[in-house]
Order: structure tokens, then C-alpha cells, then sequence
């Protein structure tokens, strides 16, 4: 990664951003690479751009290999403690470019200015310590509370996540706490420093499907009343329609399409994002509960195809003009709010989400 | 807690006895009369007839074995065939020497394989990280009591840093005592901190790729306070199993140490008693050792309870 | 809006085909991309080689096992190799430093240190193939009828064993060897015994696997006697485990007669063991130094070489059982 790459650069590039200053978060053609069997570097998130104001709520979506969980581990800087590197393009937090500073800079911003959930709270919380011990080290080293004062702090957040018998439960190891329980625990984790930027992995995955619903109520409430800006990762565009106002449609890791949420639910333009919402379940039609699923599977990274990455498994595919040449992203329309990488996006008419 | 504690402990027990029945049994079942063996290479008929006096070999062996727990359960271990002494006060006496001998290894290895499998742990894959891997696989070849004599023929004998043989009480004063312990403990505790290093670095790989520690680096922890103290407590738990195994092992080596470095201790005396096919002696020297032994894992037991709270509740 | 879309069959998100690949999941690139090479073995090729063929792949085994396979020459041809007399004493020649005539030096009566170290290497050797066999002896057979008949007997042997393990190995053989009388046959007696509870763990172990499989099952519906189905198909279960022990036990014995000959309970002079060459070297080791090495590195080598035999017979059962 960038190392002690000139420190200085970023105080200078904090000022220089014009137009989008009022961005908290900014990815700018963001390449990532992990190491292949073979040896080498290869390419695992390509050219991914897009940027989050600050309260807003912005969901990565796609299947797994999509490159989304890559692309906001990189945002949180963990790309190095996972086994890749950040190749090239700038990740620019609150004016500051993350990418220019150092390892120490990007740490120190983790906590106080950006905290993350993860897809499984159990395997996420250290066995051998309490969580109360796991919240309290967090504001301690980042709000430089004491050891009384961290102790109340943890209690107050575990009942902020409505953990019943809060006062008890700080001293209790994670083994004694459900999955749903897990994650409320890392919710109260990262948001006791008062983060300005919560990204959630996949957080209800994992969970049974009751406790999920409760997970992103307690996720809406905490942005209201915290006004917590959320990068939500998810492969589930239902889930998403709850929380997001901004949605980024990832495939073979680079963006398929980018735009506010009723567009991408209520006008598709890429064929792989009508895909998703095909695939979402609709109670109530018992005669075909059958998904409308897109078949075949994500291509990984080093098998992509020369042309466009989702050709294979378009029903719209044209050879000759979707195979040839990688397309770029489409500006869709004048409020420079709709980007698309599809050539033939102009010509479809693609299913949303119908009432 | 306290009552898995003490559960494991009377499981232990029987362990204790079954030793010393083993050696009572091996006398039973040695081919031809047992005190003549006993009695050495040239045996006199009245010392034959006093080790099956002082034996009772003419009682069964079980009354034997029952007659000697007995003895045992008041503090009584018999009396040396040799000195004629009380073996409950020589192995006392002598108990000192080979404890300070073990707790200066057992400390040596556990301190040197956690820093050597800490620092190949920040570097993983880089060269400190190789070196450290070679440098323990090696080592777990090399046998204690060889070291021990390269170790006194280059620092004692050779450089003359430190004595080369003795053994001060910790009564005589702390720099006295630990100069006589540093080369036979770094020798006797130079496998130990092999097994501890190899060991440590593989648990240390494993836990360093769980999801508890990217979730601690995204809490913005310092790298010391993820791998000390996020880390180590998970990665110690396979580790604490092997050294419980180990401390027999200690134990057994440091009859070697002993002699080399000619230190008063209870290996010293168990050669001795071997030489002089002092029985009692022996008896008395297995039961102490094994007793160390079940004593050390029952430590181990109940700091699984620290280390992993699962075990607690 | 047209419905221009056909296909149906798995949905995305609950798609697996993109897994393990790095950009799926944490779990997954932390797996697919190690950050250190412990652990990890060469990859697997296609066709499954036998167990020998998989072993002889790795240098070092294969130089671990030229090391022993000199050494067994050597052992044997000891006479022949050795230049002088490895017993005969010439005390005007006492604790000569190494020269032309004696290439290493000569002991505290005159000896040849070479020519001992040569029919050291005879002592070592047997010394540590009888303690194996003992072991072997005693824990194999045992192992398989603890694990094939199970109940109280399996409950009292594997309390036994327990037990001999846990007594500390070296304490437990001075015991042995002082009841039985001290000399290399008894020493090697008693180390097999400490050492025989690997064994029977391995064989329990390796017996209750296939115990209650088909084939055992039919085997003795067939009317075959216990004996014959247990030889014919048990121990080939069995035997792969154990001779990875008996390399392991081979080092171990190694190590231990050198240690009981050094404390003077192994061989009986005038005879050579390197544990009682370095017995003579700790009493001379002020006047000369030079006699600690050349026994004490043969035993680390040797110890060493039958390691990692060992270890590569361990990887090679690895990858054969992963292989299956």
C-alpha cells in the first residue's frame, strides 16, 4: 500500500477537492489485487468509483465474488490484514485522501471516523474476552475515556442496541450470546466511538431471518438518530430497498450501475441489476414461486472475459457488439446521477421492481 | 470451577500410585531372586539377606506395595539402603536444586519461544519469520545433555563467564544462585522453547487469520494491542497444552544437567540410588516426580479456565 | 416493460460458484491468499502416487534418509571402516588433540576416537532398533485388541497407557534399568516400554477406525477367527500411522540410549556408545574440549535425519489420505 508516501500530499489534496468537498467518503477508480496460486498480482476490484455524502446510506451490491467486500475492506484500509494491496485510485475520506497518507493515519481514523460490521458476529468477537472489555478498548484509545468511564460507555451502547439486562450482559463472554445478540454487540462496538462512516458486511447474512428484520431496524433507527453516514454490503436488493437511498450494482468486480434507489428498482438499465431484482422473493405468488434467477456464475478474477463481463449470462447479449470490446460507464442522464456500463443500455427496456 | 478443579485432581491420584506399582512389579517379575540383583555384582550372602530384610521380600508383593503406600499416605517414603538416612529428608534436601533447575528452564523456554514466535509472527513470511522456523526445528534435535557440555566447554570452560559447576541455595543471594542456574537451564530449557516457538507460530498463523482480528484492526487497535493482546490469549491455549506435557520431560532431563553440571538435586540422587540399587530412594524419587507432574497439569487445567472461558462456565 | 427473461434456475447471492475466489468473502480471501507459508503443502498432482514414491519427493527427506542409510553402512562395515582398534588403550597417547594418525583426537585412555565413533554408531543404531522393537511388541498388539474388542479391557489398557505416558520417560527407564540391573539390552528394554504407549494409541486408534466397517464385519460372518481377520484386514489400516511412530520412536531411542550410556546405565565399558563418549568428554572437559563434538553431533544428526523421515512420512500419509 502507500506507505509514508508523502505525508504531506494530503493536507494539499483536502483543499484542492472542488465541487465535491461536501463528500465524506470518495472512491476514485479503486484497483485491488491479491496474490494469484500462481504467484503473481491479480485484479480483483477494477476502476471502482463512487462517493457517499455524509448521513447518506449506499448499498454495494452484488453475488459473492462480485468484489464488493473487497472494495469496502479496502475502504476501511484492512486490504494489507487480508492479503492484497490497494494498486492503484484514491480513497478520499472526509477531503483527505486515505491512500496518500500512512498505515498509522488510516488506523487512527478507524473507530472515531469509520467503523465496520462484519458478516459473522460470532466468529467476529475475540472468545476471550468480554464484550464489555471489547467495547470499552475501542473508546478508550479513542475517546480516551478512562476505565470507569469506558465501562459505563459500553453499557450505555449495549442498551442503545436494546440488549436486555445491559448492566449484566457487559461482562458476559460472546459464547453466551446468540447470533442476533453478536451483532448487536458489534453495533454497539463501532458505533461507541461515534463513527461518521458505518459500513455493514453483510450483517444479517448469517442470522436467522427473524432476527434479520430486527438487525436493519435497529441500523435505520441508529443512522436517524446519530446521522451515521452507511455503506451497506449486501447481495440483497430487498434488504436494500429498506435502508439505501443510493445503490452500486458491482459485478466481476467493477460497477454495473450506479444510481439513486428508486431508479435502479423502478428503471434498471443494466440487464444483470434487472437480474437481482427478478430474483427477489414475492410473497403472495404461490402458482410460480420459482425465482427468476440469472444462470450461470460470476467469473473470477483472471477468467474474465474480453468483452463486456456479464455477456455470458445476458439473455440481452449481442455477439459482435457486447463481446468485443470491455465497455465503459454510460452517463444516463443529464443529473450525471445514472452511470451504467452496458452498450446496449440505451436500446433496452428492462424489468423493475412492478407493484 | 473449584470443583472441576478438584475433580481433575482425584482423576490424577491413582496416577500417583501407579507408577511406584509398576516398579514394585518389575522387582516381582525381574528373572531370578530380586535381591541378589540388588544386591550388585558381587554379592555378599548377609547383604542379600539385608535387602530381603529391609525389602520385606519374603512378604507378598501386594502386602509390600499396600505396606509402602501406607507409609507414604503418613510421610514415611523408608529409609535409604545406602545412607541410611530418612528418604522423605534426603529428597527434601535436595528438592531445592532441581526445582530452581526446572522453573529457570521451564521460564527460559517460555519466554524465549513466545518472543521468537512473536517476532516471526510481525514478519510473517519475511526472513526473521524463516529463520525463527529453521532455527526451532533444528534445535528440537539437539540433545539437552550434549548442550549442556558444548554450553560449559565454551562459557565456562572457554570464555569462563559463568561457574561451571554447583549449585547455590537462593538463600546465599539471587545473583549467586541464578549465575550457578543460567547454562544448565538455557541447555535443559532449550528443547522446551523449540516446542513453545514451533508451536505458538502455528497457533499464532491460525488466530492471525480469524475474523476476530480483522474485526479488532477495524476498531483501529494499535498493532501491538492486536497481536499481544488479541492474539497470544487465543493462540496460548494449544501451547499451555504442551508445556503440561513437557514439564515430565523437563523433569526427566534434568538427571542429565544434574550430572554434568554436578548440582546437589534430585536427579543427582536417582543416579546415585541407581548406582547403589537404592530402592527406597528410587521409589521415593518416582513418586516425587510424578506427583510434579500431575501437579503441573492440573495447573494446566485450570489455566485453560483463564485462557479460554468457555471451560469456565 | 418487457419479460424478455427465460432462465431459472439458482438465484444470485445463494449462487456458490463464485466462492473461494478473493473476492468472495473475508473468510474466503484470507484462505485463498496465505500470507505465510506454514502449513501449506506442495499441491497435489493429478494421479495420487504411492505413499514411497510421495516420500522420496522431498529433499530433505530424501537426504535424512541417504544420512541413515550411510550410517547403517557404516555401522555394519564398522570393522572394516574403523582404522584403529576402537578398545585398545595406549596411555602414552592420552587425550591427543585431532592429528594426522588420529583424525579426531584420542580419549582419556589412548583410544581412537574415530574408530569409537564408528562402532559407536553400531551401538546406537541396534540400541535403538531393539527399543523399537520393544515397543512395537508390546504396543501394537496391545493397541489392536484394545481397539477391536473395545469394553473393559480397552478402558484398562488405555489407563495403563496413560499412565507410562505420563510419567516422566527418562525417570521411569533409571527405575527399569536399576530393578533389572544396568547394560544396554535392559536400558533398551526399558525405553521400549516408556516408549510403547505411542504405539498403542496409533494401532487403537488405526483398528477402531475400520472395526465396525463391511468388510471386517463380513470377514467374521464368513467364520474367519478373529486372528486372521484382524491380520488380514486390520493391520493394513494400521501399519501406514505406525511407521511413521516407529521413525519417530527410532529418534527418540536414539537420544535416550545416549542419554542412559552417558549417566553410565547403557553400555558397559570398555564397549562405545556415543552417550558414553560424551560421558568421557563431560570428565575431561577442561583438558579437552575438542572430545564433546564429534559424538554429540552425530547424535543431533542422527536424531535429526530420523525427524525429518519422520515428517515426510507424515506429510506423504497426509496427502495420500487427502488424496482419496
Amino acid at each position: 500500500m502507500a506507505g509514508k508516501r508523502a505525508a504531506g500530499v494530503m493536507a494539499h489534496t483536502g483543499n484542492d477537492a472542488t465541487g465535491a468537498a461536501a463528500d465524506l467518503l470518495r472512491v476514485e477508480n479503486l484497483n485491488v489485487e491479491f496474490r494469484s496460486p500462481s504467484g503473481g498480482w491479480q485484479t480483483t476490484v477494477q476502476d471502482v468509483s463512487f462517493s457517499l455524502k455524509p448521513g447518506g446510506s449506499m448499498a454495494l451490491v452484488g453475488e459473492s465474488g462480485s468484489g464488493k467486500t473487497v472494495t469496502s475492506v479496502a475502504v476501511m484500509g484492512l486490504t494489507g490484514a487480508t492479503g492484497g494491496r490497494i494498486a492503484s485510485g484514491r480513497i478520499v475520506f472526509d477531503g483527505r485522501d486515505l491512500t496518500a497518507g500512512t498505515q498509522k493515519q488510516w488506523r487512527d481514523l478507524r473507530g472515531p471516523g469509520m467503523g465496520m460490521i462484519f458478516q459473522q458476529p460470532i466468529r467476529s468477537l475475540n472468545p476471550a474476552y468480554t464484550v464489555g472489555d471489547q467495547i470499552a478498548e475501542s473508546v478508550r484509545k479513542h475517546l480516551g475515556l478512562n476505565r470507569k468511564q469506558a465501562r459505563a460507555r459500553a453499557v450505555e451502547m449495549l442498551e442503545m442496541v436494546q440488549i436486555p439486562r445491559a448492566a449484566q450482559r457487559v461482562d458476559e463472554y460472546p459464547h453466551a450470546f446468540s447470533g442476533g445478540m453478536c451483532q448487536r454487540v458489534m453495533i454497539a462496538m463501532v458505533m461507541a466511538c461515534n463513527p461518521r462512516l458505518l459500513i455493514a458486511d453483510e450483517p444479517t447474512t448469517a442470522l436467522d431471518v427473524t432476527v434479520q428484520e430486527r438487525i436493519l431496524e435497529l441500523l435505520r433507527d441508529l443512522q436517524e438518530q446519530t446521522g451515521v453516514a452507511l455503506l451497506f454490503v449486501s447481495h440483497d436488493l430487498a434488504v436494500v430497498a429498506e435502508l439505501c437511498q443510493q445503490v452500486v450494482v458491482m459485478y466481476a468486480g467493477e460497477v454495473a450501475e450506479n444510481a439513486p434507489a428508486e431508479k435502479i428498482f423502478f428503471n434498471p438499465r443494466h440487464p444483470y441489476t434487472s437480474g437481482l431484482i427478478g430474483s427477489i422473493p414475492k410473497p403472495g405468488l404461490s402458482t410460480d414461486r420459482r425465482l427468476r434467477a440469472i444462470p450461470g456464475g460470476i467469473p473470477a478474477p483472471g477468467a474474465w472475459p474480453h468483452g463486456c463481463r456479464f455477456s455470458s449470462r445476458c439473455a440481452f447479449a449481442e455477439p459482435g457488439r457486447c463481446d468485443v470490446a470491455h465497455p465503459g460507464l454510460i452517463r444516463m442522464d443529464g443529473a450525471g446521477e445514472h452511470d451504467v456500463r452496458c452498450v446496449r443500455a440505451a436500446e433496452l427496456s428492462l424489468d423493475g421492481v412492478t407493484v | 470451577m473449584l470443583r472441576y478443579a478438584g475433580r481433575r485432581l482425584l482423576a490424577a491420584i491413582p496416577l500417583l500410585f501407579f507408577v511406584p506399582l509398576l516398579v514394585f512389579a518389575l522387582i516381582e517379575l525381574a528373572p531370578g531372586d530380586p535381591a541378589t540383583i540388588l544386591a550388585g555384582d558381587e554379592p555378599t550372602p548377609e547383604r542379600i539377606a539385608a535387602i530381603r530384610e529391609e525389602l520385606d521380600l519374603n512378604d507378598p508383593v501386594l502386602l509390600r506395595y499396600i505396606q509402602w503406600i501406607g507409609g507414604v499416605l503418613h510421610g514415611n517414603l523408608g529409609t535409604s539402603f545406602v545412607s541410611d538416612q530418612s528418604v522423605t529428608d534426603l529428597l527434601t534436601r535436595r528438592m531445592a536444586t532441581t526445582m530452581s533447575l526446572v522453573l529457570v528452564a521451564m521460564i527460559f523456554a517460555i519466554v524465549l519461544g513466545t518472543a521468537l514466535a512473536l517476532a516471526a509472527t510481525l514478519r510473517s513470511g519475511g526472513i526473521v519469520d524463516r529463520a525463527v522456523n529453521w532455527f526451532a526445528s533444528i534445535a528440537i534435535a539437539i540433545p539437552g545433555f550434549w548442550f549442556g557440555l558444548v554450553l560449559v566447554s565454551v562459557f565456562a570452560v572457554g570464555l569462563q563467564m559463568f561457574p561451571a559447576f554447583g549449585f547455590q541455595p537462593l538463600s546465599a543471594g539471587f545473583w549467586p544462585w541464578l549465575s550457578h542456574l543460567i547454562l544448565p537451564g538455557f541447555a535443559l530449557g532449550l528443547l522446551p522453547a523449540a516446542e513453545v516457538t514451533l508451536q505458538l507460530r502455528s497457533a499464532l498463523g491460525q488466530v492471525m487469520k480469524t475474523d476476530y482480528i480483522l474485526n479488532a484492526e477495524a476498531k483501529g487497535l494499535s498493532r501491538t494491542s492486536v497481536v499481544f493482546k488479541h492474539s497470544l490469549k487465543n493462540a496460548c491455549i494449544p501451547v499451555i497444552t504442551v508445556l503440561g506435557f513437557r514439564v515430565a520431560e523437563v523433569l526427566a532431563g534434568s538427571v542429565t544437567i544434574e550430572m554434568i553440571y554436578n548440582m546437589p538435586g534430585l536427579g543427582r540422587t536417582a543416579v546415585e540410588a541407581v548406582q547403589g540399587r537404592d530402592v527406597p530412594v528410587l521409589l521415593g524419587f518416582v513418586l516425587f516426580s510424578t506427583s510434579i507432574v500431575v501437579l503441573v497439569n492440573l495447573i494446566v487445567d485450570i489455566s485453560y479456565g483463564y485462557f479460554n472461558p468457555k471451560v469456565r462456565s | 416493460m418487457s419479460a424478455k427473461r427465460t432462465p431459472t434456475s439458482p438465484g444470485p447471492g445463494h449462487d456458490s460458484h463464485g466462492a473461494g475466489t478473493p473476492a468472495d468473502g473475508l473468510a474466503g480471501t484470507a484462505a485463498e491468499v496465505p500470507t505465510a507459508d506454514i502449513g501449506t503443502g506442495d499441491p497435489e498432482p493429478a494421479a495420487a502416487p504411492g505413499i514411497l514414491k510421495s516420500i522420496v519427493r522431498r529433499p530433505t527427506t530424501i537426504a535424512a534418509g541417504a544420512f541413515l542409510l550411510v550410517l547403517t553402512l557404516i555401522a555394519i562395515l564398522a570393522p572394516v571402516l574403523a582404522p584403529h582398534d576402537p578398545d585398545v588403550q595406549n596411555l602414552l597417547l592420552r587425550l591427543k588433540p585431532p592429528s594426522a594418525e588420529h583424525w579426531l583426537g584420542t580419549d582419556d585412555y589412548g583410544r581412537d576416537v574415530l574408530s569409537r565413533l564408528i562402532f559407536g554408531a553400531r551401538v546406537s543404531l541396534w540400541a535403538a532398533l531393539q527399543a523399537a522393537a520393544v515397543a512395537l511388541v508390546l504396543g501394537l498388539p496391545f493397541g489392536m485388541i484394545a481397539g477391536y474388542r473395545g469394553g473393559w479391557i480397552d478402558t484398562i489398557l488405555t489407563r495403563i497407557m496413560d499412565a507410562i505416558m505420563s510419567a516422566p520417560s527418562l525417570v521411569l527407564a533409571i527405575t527399569i534399568v536399576a530393578v533389572l540391573g544396568s547394560g544396554i539390552t535392559n536400558a533398551m528394554l526399558a525405553i521400549g516400554l516408556v516408549m510403547a504407549p505411542r504405539f498403542f494409541r496409533v494401532a487403537r486408534a488405526g483398528t477402531m477406525d475400520v472395526r465396525h466397517e463391511t468388510y471386517i464385519e463380513a470377514s467374521i460372518a464368513l467364520g474367519c477367527s478373529t486372528l486372521r481377520t484382524t491380520v488380514r484386514h486390520v493391520l493394513p489400516n494400521v501399519l501406514p500411522p505406525i511407521i511413521l511412530v516407529i521413525s519417530v520412536s527410532l529418534g527418540t531411542a536414539v537420544a535416550a540410549e545416549a542419554s542412559l550410556s552417558f549417566l553410565g546405565l547403557g553400555v558397559k565399558a570398555p564397549a562405545a556408545s556415543w552417550g558414553s563418549m560424551l560421558s568421557t568428554a563431560s570428565s575431561n572437559i577442561r583438558l579437552a574440549p575438542y572430545l564433546v563434538w564429534p559424538p554429540g553431533m552425530m547424535i543431533f544428526l542422527t536424531v535429526l535425519a530420523f525427524t525429518y523421515v519422520g515428517d515426510g512420512v507424515r506429510r506423504a500419509l497426509v496427502r495420500t489420505r487427502s488424496g482419496n
